[in-house]
């Protein structure tokens, strides 16, 4: 068992009486895993249950279900392509393929020294400015094969 | 045609977030002071009067909505706003929130203190981080001002605000999942009835759920009256509206207009009509699960009850627009594959139904698809509208049986021509 940084016990202390009771922090216990360890590991879920006093099984289906856990770890730039109605209308798939081709690898996987990640997500919300690609937090809108192709370099 | 910018005046604009801006600019926090002096009866009054329908999709009267919190409930009292916002097409949300967050923020404080709740959450969808951010600063400053902690505006009132961040999930847009989501558990919708979680709701509380536009429109009501809010659109579909407006148009974005406004209107004179030259060949009206509206549909206003008339809905007003060069099987591709990625998977006919109809839509495509498959298809949705716990079922039904009745001629094409008309390209 390992314990959490003093960033995941702050926020926790910050939002706790918002909450009448310790399983209702799960979500933000998850996020605040995530963001220090960058995934969500069989062993971060041990360390979530035990710091909310909750079993272990009730944060693996809480972890399991929301699309944003890492349940694996995903690269130093995770590209995240919205691929839904209004980005696929603007092009979306082009830039995916053209984001596959330059990474060497497929949608869902890790390029081999762990620095991209490409995954498809589903509509971000940024459809008046598609297509869309979120890089880890960031939304890039308006994206095209130039843009993407400076950010990869930059991101080398 | 009547109309006044509400929302909207400061977006593309940056430094207009903050509670200084708001309060020298947009009369901010001005209405709680009025609604506090109204007191709770007067404004509950104002706001049926005005006749304001829920934002988020269903279009239910808020008013109405909020009458529905048991008055003499010994329980605590939740006020959730759905800031989740993943109804592919819908943006609007998330340009109040970065924008105007006091609007919205000012809007939940005087709902709150209408239903007597004592604690707000706003659930905002994950992968909004930059607005949650924005959200967190303003309601901290809402706090530091006191309009938020244990004496709103010098009343002796208690009420306190969070964030709460989905994690990527569609179904959290549903009530019931949102509330689910909460207290921390998988976000599945919950057995109806009840219908309204005013009675059973968060952890079991009376709860009120309101869309984030739905609360910023809330100031204005109580500045300006009922009255006025009802100058702006037709009967029973009251009030400025945020569009949000996406796909083949030449000036895609977000678009503050009068309910009732011509959609045609929308495309052609503020969007600079369809992109590339080509042709308008169909739109979705409100989000991914309306049905599909043909071109000559689209002369249609846009507001819940003409819309509901055609046969689709406004939704959330994420209009999608589709061109002439466009297969209209891809389009159903994707829409049913957002539907199976983001099935929760409680209910069989919705579960399984969105992968057999993303299956067959594909063999269609192929052209090894079959002319039996077209009542297949229909089938299928039949089978999943109004059998399923929430309206996910239809949410995928309808967009999907309305493109194969609507576009009979072109999914007949693929299966006697043996492949897509549209040849290779991408759309």
């Amino acid at each position: 068992m390992a314990s959490f940084g003093k960033e995941f016990t702050t926020e926790m202390e910050r939002i706790e009486r918002f909450y009448p009771n310790k399983q209702a922090m799960l979500l933000p216990a998850l996020h605040a895993a995530q963001a220090e360890r960058g995934w969500i590991s069989d062993s971060t879920m041990q360390d979530i249950a035990d710091y909310l006093s909750i079993p272990k099984t009730r944060v693996k289906e809480v972890a399991t279900f929301y699309h944003m856990f890492h349940l694996k770890p995903v690269g130093k730039y995770n590209l995240q392509f919205c691929n839904n109605i209004a980005c696929w209308l603007r092009g979306s798939e082009e830039l995916i393929h053209h984001a596959e081709k330059k990474c060497g690898i497929q949608m869902g996987e890790t390029t081999p020294d762990g620095n991209f990640t490409i995954s498809e997500v589903e509509c971000l919300g940024s459809c008046g400015t598609a297509p869309v690609c979120q890089i880890n937090d960031d939304y890039h809108e308006n994206f095209d094969v130039q843009a993407l192709d400076k950010v990869l370099g930059e991101m080398k | 045609m009547h109309q006044e910018i509400v929302f909207s005046k400061y977006y593309g604009q940056s430094g207009v977030e903050g509670l200084d801006y708001y309060k020298k600019n947009d009369a901010g926090y001005l209405a709680l002071t009025k609604s506090i002096d109204m007191g709770n009866e007067k404004v509950l009054a104002e706001v049926k009067d005005s006749g304001l329908r829920g934002r988020g999709g269903a279009g239910f009267p808020c008013g109405t909505k909020w009458g529905f919190i048991p008055k003499n409930s010994e329980k605590a009292k939740y006020l959730v706003i759905n800031a989740d916002e993943s109804e592919p097409g819908t943006f609007k949300d998330r340009a109040i929130m970065t924008y105007t967050p006091h609007m919205m923020i000012e809007g939940a404080i005087i709902a709150a203190r209408t239903i007597d709740a004592h604690m707000i959450y706003v659930y905002i969808r994950g992968e909004y981080v930059k607005e949650a951010e924005i959200l967190e600063q303003a309601i901290a400053e809402a706090y530091k001002a006191g309009y938020l902690g244990n004496n709103v505006a010098g009343t002796g009132y208690k009420l306190d605000m969070t964030v709460h961040r989905g994690a990527g999930a569609y179904i959290c847009g549903e009530e019931t999942a949102l509330l689910n989501s909460i207290e921390g558990k998988r976000g599945e919708p919950r057995i109806k009835p009840p219908f309204f979680p005013a009675a059973i709701g968060l952890y079991g509380c009376p709860t009120v759920v309101n869309n984030v536009e739905t609360l910023a429109a809330i100031p204005s009501i109580i500045n300006r009256g009922a009255a006025w809010f009802k100058e702006f659109g037709p009967e029973k579909n009251y009030g400025m509206k945020l569009f949000c407006i996406s796909g083949h148009v030449n000036r895609p974005g977000l678009y503050e207009r009068p309910m009732g406004y011509p959609l045609m209107k929308l495309i052609n004179e503020d969007c600079g009509g369809i992109w590339r030259g080509r042709k308008l060949k169909a739109a979705f009206p409100g989000g991914s699960s309306s049905p599909v509206l043909t071109a000559e549909e689209c002369n249609i206003n846009l507001d819940f009850d003409s819309l509901a008339k055609a046969g689709s809905m406004l939704g959330s007003a994420g209009i999608m627009v589709i061109d002439d060069a466009t297969c209209m099987l891809r389009v159903a591709i994707r829409t049913a594959h957002f539907y199976q990625v983001e099935s929760c998977g409680q209910c069989t006919p919705c579960r399984e139904g969105s992968m057999w109809l993303k299956d067959l839509h594909l063999r269609l495509e192929r052209g090894d698809g079959q002319l039996g498959d077209l009542a297949l298809i229909e089938d299928i949705c039949n089978n999943m509208d109004g059998t399923t716990i929430c309206a996910f079922g239809e949410a995928t039904a309808w967009p999907l049986r309305s493109m194969v009745k609507k576009f009979r001629a072109e999914y007949e094409r693929h299966v006697t021509e043996k492949r897509c008309p549209f040849g290779s390209r991408a759309h």
